[in-house]
């Protein structure tokens, strides 16, 4: 399948358009970016005007103007309806912007802009103020809905996701995913009381109907023995005296996305992946790869039960949003890479776990028996959200700017809302839909995005089978920032990203469809696209607190504290070097395992380390202590045993901030 | 000077037991007590009871088998098993914020939140030592107290900023206990005194024993009473402290001390203090509890004859008078208190003690 097949929308011999913003956010605020791109909105214009001629179609008076207006693409991630259900608020993630929309017409009534990549977004029980979270800002948007005006932003958290407000209107609860907890502000002022200890990758929140109970779920694992199966878990927080009451444990799951309630607040269900990462990855024909899963718990159940979404052939890829239909008749699942919702029947789903009471989370035969309804959306479906009489359900497709509204008494997608945005598929924005989707792979099992959550890394590691079965378990690494970092794999035997991503990938991990040359120079463009996130241990300016200032001093140190010279290759600057803290070169630091074939392994980038635990080509280090601490006994991994402990603390410190 | 020490001591508890008297109307009314007492026979772990804390309705003993908690009138117990950093736990705080208990262990630092427990060792983390003595809670800020120096774990950044010979005035570096507010940090230290860290300045200041290492005391009134701290507790802006050779109170500008043979404590050597308030202390000693309410002073403990339950109470005058009880503290070496609202719960080293206030 070409590209053109693929979107028709764009026009043969229609320009593609470079790329109106680098996903990943390079650089500044959205009128920064507007303004870099203003030079090409006459020659945008100009080309969707050669489009739509192109394809026929007419062009309205006034869009026009809309269209040379817009552009960044949509990118819709959460959708929301107002309390009495007239509006519907859109979170357009690329667009850093609310939109609202009328919720019978689907026209546009306002446009919000808010901050940088934003990410999750609830109202105030009164439906007054519309909260969202500013992912890479570190800011909360507070909307007013009768202004719908911006009237105050917040700073909060490291990376903010999502946020919900307790019943009383008092407080708000915002999931920070950097920071891995969950902060507790004043809704009134945004004043910070407290942060409760969450799980790995904080980031969706989600309130008990009675709002008693508030559920925070985790993109990323715990952290755990190493080779062991990861552990998730969903934080239970009480909502009134503010503190972890339990954490349900998602024993096998990794990648905890939305979670949602049935209107008694009886039955609550998570989408979630579950990895199989302990054993080598060389069985996709087997469904070897991943679950895709829900958990369910409740008192419905008294108990958690992990429920299968895939069956043989209709794989249910990267499960996100999760719904209940007010009738509790009904769960929604959206997965984002398999364009597809997921409808379960939920009386089916209880008789059949009440009638098996062990765990069939591998039984690829167990969802015909609560699956009613496969239906398939827009490119990488997110967020849902029911109409208040539970008749529609709308599916928010990120990357292709679409919103499908589906009749629930027919499962069937009755309407499909466009956004506003570039009717172009830029080949950055076709390279990024190549990265979410699971269509490559055999039977549509994986994509990218599986093990590189939100373009980012897992936390886990993997046995790869060209290394051999058992050999070379490796941990996966983040993505960002990897332009200009190859040789690629921990052992460099990747020369290129197309090498990585073409060849190996399709060879090792799809086992079927091989990239056309355009797709795969596409996809190679966005993850070269992919720009560091804002490093939080920086300080403003690049001062350094004075640890900082210490760790950087022994990082650059050529002489250790007994006055003897450290060899040049032994010097932290030496193979982490470069502002990415890379030498691309192979070493061997003496952390080669008994089941590693060779011993050399690449000069890690440092980009954003604090945030990758753990660490070694392995991830055996489960903190960066104990990469000295541990793992470097004859100071082959740079001289460091000469170090106090807080000349060690100073390093890591340092490390930190790159 | 050993002898010396131990004959002074019988002599000062012969002139106490001289001057003890049956209550009379006139002895101060002081807290009076029912003990239950938790040893392994009714579900503690271990006898050997390190630190004691209150949350609300539940209790938290550490012990030297593990961390218990006594909730619904039943105890549970986690383990290395459920990610405890060592079975020995030496020391608790309480974030009252969140809910989250810190438990110190012989073996590194344990977080309990929700059910899970996180643990932080010197090979793990920033820890300086896995043997940790002392806890303190503050904001966003874990202080912390090891066999080798101080910690700080600010919980917002992951930040770990250590303290020792090297950028403090401390000597010694066996940190014993700690106590921080958002004003002052007190360090109490095996062997170099007390420091105290100013939160908005950043400054260090020590405290010592006028008297040197000297365990004769010259100048009794001038300065900390010995060098050898063991805890420390700041509370409305007083410094409570206690040595194995006697307590001290600090005001800012007064010190007053307590010894054995001027006041009620039962023993110079004091496990830990605890302070209620600015003129209210307990203190955990080796010969029992004491409790000390600004003027009058009141011992409970198991008889050191023949075992069975005693309390006294001292007036400020030094008359001893001697109140029936039924019931005692599980053992005289008593290691650690927290309060329950009006009951108080007892660490010693054969079992916990749950004191439930009869009277006043």
């Amino acid at each position: 399948m070409t590209r053109r097949d693929t979107h028709p929308e764009v026009a043969e011999g229609a320009v593609l358009s470079p790329p109106f913003r680098t996903i990943g956010g390079k650089g500044g605020a959205p009128s920064a970016r507007r303004a870099r791109a203003t030079t090409s909105l006459a020659l945008l214009a100009g080309a969707l005007l050669v489009a739509a001629l192109w394809t026929g179609r007419t062009v309205q008076a006034g869009e026009e103007l809309r269209l040379v207006e817009s552009t960044a693409y949509a990118s819709p991630l959460e959708l929301l309806f107002s309390p009495d259900g007239a509006r519907l608020y859109v979170l357009c993630q690329g667009s850093d912007e609310i939109r609202v929309l009328d919720a019978a017409s689907y026209s546009v009534l306002r446009r919000i802009a808010v901050g940088h990549v934003p990410r999750g977004f609830s109202l105030s029980p009164d439906g007054a103020r519309l909260f969202v979270t500013n992912s890479w800002d570190d800011t909360l948007s507070v909307i007013d809905t009768k202004l719908l005006a911006v009237v105050a932003t917040w700073p909060v958290g490291a990376e903010p996701s999502s946020v919900v407000g307790d019943h009383a209107g008092k407080r708000l609860f915002v999931a920070n995913r950097i920071s891995n907890d969950v902060a507790v502000l004043d809704a009134g002022t945004g004043t910070e009381e407290k942060r409760l200890l969450g799980g790995r990758g904080a980031s969706y929140l989600a309130l008990s109907p009675d709002g008693a109970r508030l559920y925070a779920t985790h993109v990323y694992p715990n952290a755990s023995p190493y080779r062991t199966a990861p552990e998730s878990e969903i934080t239970v927080i009480d909502a009134a005296r503010a503190v972890v009451v339990d954490r349900i444990l998602l024993h096998g799951a990794a990648g905890v996305f939305h979670a949602a309630f049935s209107a008694d607040g009886r039955l609550g269900a998570v989408a979630e992946y579950h990895p199989k990462n302990l054993v080598t990855l060389a069985h996709l024909e087997h469904g070897g790869a991943f679950e895709d899963t829900i958990t369910v718990f409740g008192a419905d159940l008294g108990r958690t039960v992990e429920v299968p979404l895939d069956e043989l052939e209709r794989y249910a890829s990267q499960p996100f949003g999760v719904a209940i239909a007010p009738d509790k008749s009904r769960i929604y699942v959206s997965s984002g890479g398999s364009a597809m919702v997921t409808v379960i029947d939920v009386p089916r789903l209880l008789r059949f776990i009440r009638a098996h009471p062990a765990p069939f989370v591998t039984d690829l035969s167990a969802s015909a028996n609560y699956v009613v309804a496969r239906i398939a959306v827009g490119l990488n479906p997110r967020g849902l959200t029911l109409s208040p009489d539970g008749r529609r359900l709308l599916v928010a497709n990120r990357l292709d700017d679409t919103i499908s509204v589906i009749d629930t008494r027919s499962n069937r997608v009755a309407a499909t809302v466009k956004l506003d945005g570039p009717k172009t598929v830029s080949a950055l924005r076709h390279g990024e839909q190549t990265f979410y989707t699971a269509r490559y792979s055999f039977q549509g099992q994986i994509g990218c995005a599986n093990c590189h959550i939100d373009s980012t890394f897992d936390g886990l590691q993997w046995n790869l089978e060209p290394d051999g079965f058992g050999r070379n378990i490796v941990d996966n690494k983040l993505i960002e920032g990897i332009k200009g970092t190859q040789p690629y794999k921990w052992t460099g035997t990747n020369a290129n990203i197309p090498t990585e991503c073409g060849p190996r990938t399709e060879k090792y991990f799809w086992r079927s469809e091989q990239y056309d040359d355009l797709t795969l120079a596409d996809l190679t463009l966005y993850i070269r696209s992919l720009d560091p996130r804002p490093n939080r241990w920086k300080l403003p300016g690049y001062e350094m607190t004075p640890a900082q200032e210490r760790g950087k001093a022994i990082f650059e140190r050529g002489v250790d504290k007994f006055k003897r010279p450290i060899a040049e290759s032994n010097r932290c600057v030496s193979c982490h070097s470069g502002p990415k803290g890379t030498n691309q070169k192979l070493s061997d630091v003496g952390t080669k395992k008994a089941l590693d074939n060779p011993g050399f392994f690449k000069a890690a980038p440092l980009t954003d380390i604090a945030l990758t635990a753990p660490y070694l080509h392995d991830g055996s280090a489960a903190t960066l202590e104990e990469i000295w601490t541990v793992y470097n006994p004859q100071d082959r991994h740079g001289r460091t045993n000469d170090l106090t402990k807080d000349e060690l603390n100073d390093l890591i410190e340092y490390l930190r901030t790159r | 000077m050993k002898k010396f020490r131990t004959i002074a001591m019988l002599l000062s508890a012969a002139i106490v037991l001289l001057r003890t008297v049956a209550a009379s109307p006139e002895t101060p009314q002081m807290p009076i007590f029912r003990f239950e007492n938790f040893t392994t026979a009714n579900g503690l772990p271990n006898n050997h009871v390190f630190a004691v804390l209150v949350d609300g309705d539940r209790v938290w003993a550490g012990t030297e088998d593990g961390l218990a908690l006594y909730e619904n009138h039943a105890w549970k117990t986690y383990t290395t098993k459920d990610g405890l950093a060592h079975r020995a736990v030496l020391s608790l705080a309480l974030d009252k914020r969140t809910g989250d208990l810190w438990a110190g262990t012989m073996g590194g630092l344990s977080r309990i939140s929700g059910g899970r427990i996180d643990s932080y060792t010197q090979l793990n983390s920033g820890l300086s030592n896995d043997v940790v003595y002392g806890l303190s809670v503050e904001g966003e800020n874990v202080w912390i107290a090891t066999a080798a120096g101080g910690c700080r774990l600010n919980l917002h950044t992951g930040a770990w900023s250590l303290y020792n010979e090297r950028n403090t005035p401390m000597v010694e570096i066996w940190t014993y206990a700690v106590s921080a507010t958002p004003t002052k940090v007190y360090y109490a230290i095996w062997g170099s005194g007390l420091l105290e860290y100013d939160q908005k300045t950043g400054r260090w200041d020590k405290y010592d024993d006028p008297d040197g290492e000297n365990e004769m005391v010259l100048f009794k009134d001038q300065g900390l009473i010995h060098e050898i701290v063991t805890s420390v507790s700041y509370v409305d802006n007083i410094v409570w402290a206690a040595t194995y050779f006697g307590a001290s109170r600090y005001d800012g500008r007064y010190w007053h001390n307590f010894l054995t043979k001027d006041s009620g404590l039962p023993s110079n050597f004091i496990n830990q203090v605890k302070g209620v308030d600015a003129t209210r202390a307990w203190f955990s000693t080796d010969k029992g509890l004491a409790y000390y309410d600004g003027a009058n002073w009141a011992v409970y403990c198991p008889s050191l004859q023949d075992g069975k339950p005693e309390m006294t109470v001292r007036d400020v005058e030094g008359r001893v008078a001697a109140i029936p009880v039924t019931t005692a503290p599980a053992h005289n070496y008593v290691l650690g208190i927290d309060f329950d609202g009006n009951d108080i719960w007892v660490a010693t080293a054969k079992g916990l003690s749950h004191g439930i206030r009869q009277h006043p």
